[in-house]
């Protein structure tokens, strides 16, 4: 059964179930990166920058993080999603949409049109994700190379 | 890139049956609505059968019915059926060393670019092309 699902901007007190939250590595980087994050979003209340969470009961169940970022390469405003998570426990049961659609409307609101998301190709579960809500691949690619040897 | 008849065949034919899992559709019904050769399909259709992404239904009103799973499978899982979908770039005689060079960043390109074929066609899953496509048909309709 679904459960009953609330969406409010994060607070410092959620930063524990973040990081417990946070699959895309477990190493020991992972707190400090959080800890920015928080600062940058939460307890600086950053204009054009969106924290939410997924909350049943009083468990927090997932995360979104979005912010407008502009002229990078000459694009125009647009909204980046570039953190999303959903407790195992609950995937598959429309959370993550509802999630970006909250954070869709709160970028549309901050004036801008187009949302963009970057995902590691081996990452099928969130690839497919964004790609079921409508996500294509953009006019933008992504190059990169390693600088040990220049 | 450019997709073997059998493999676009079995895309339409299974998006088709997928579209409503409790409905049979014969391959003439398939054929028909797009225009493909039902001796061509006739043969997708047995592979897609041994798969078990679809199902054979005997008797008098028999057909086919999709038999799979339409928010795990993938397009690429279809098209896998039939072809691998590595570019084909024809290794030369190279007389010498001089030319292996030229001929291996060529072929890095090119798994480059499949991998990335790959990638997309993987992450979408049958029920999100046809989400899409009914989408698209929609705002179609609304433009007219």
């Amino acid at each position: 059964m679904t459960p009953e699902v609330t969406i409010r901007n994060a607070l410092m007190s959620d930063f524990d179930t973040i990081l417990n939250l946070d699959f895309a590595g477990a190493t020991t980087d992972r707190p400090a990166y959080w800890r920015g994050i928080f600062d940058r979003f939460v307890s600086t209340g950053r204009t054009g920058g969106f924290f939410l969470v997924a909350e049943t009961g009083a468990e927090v169940i997932g995360f979104i993080i979005g912010e407008v970022r502009a002229w990078e390469f000459g694009s125009p405003p647009c909204g980046w999603v570039f953190a999303l998570g959903v407790s195992p426990n609950f995937r598959e049961l429309g959370i993550g949409q509802r999630m970006l659609k909250e954070i869709s409307l709160r970028l549309k609101q901050a004036g801008v049109t187009t949302l963009r998301t970057m995902v590691d190709r081996e990452d099928k579960l969130t690839l497919s994700f964004f790609r079921s809500q409508g996500l294509r691949t953009g006019r933008y690619i992504e190059l990169e190379k390693p600088i040990d040897v220049i | 890139m450019k997709l073997q008849k059998a493999s676009l065949f079995a895309l339409y034919a299974v998006l088709e049956l997928a579209s409503d899992p409790e409905r049979q559709l014969s391959a003439t019904d398939i054929a028909d609505k797009y225009g493909i050769s039902i001796h061509h399909l006739a043969k997708v259709l047995c592979t897609l059968v041994r798969s078990k992404l679809i199902q054979a239904v005997r008797g008098a009103g028999g057909g086919y019915r999709f038999a799979g799973v339409v928010n795990r499978t993938t397009l690429l899982d279809v098209i896998e059926l039939f072809e691998s979908l590595e570019s084909e770039l024809d290794t030369p005689q190279l007389k010498g060393r001089d030319g292996e060079a030229v001929v291996e960043e060529l072929q890095s390109i090119t798994r480059e670019i499949d991998d990335l074929t790959r990638a997309v066609l993987d992450t979408v899953t049958l029920d999100t092309a046809l989400k899409s496509a009914s989408l698209r048909a929609r705002l179609a309709a609304s433009a007219t």
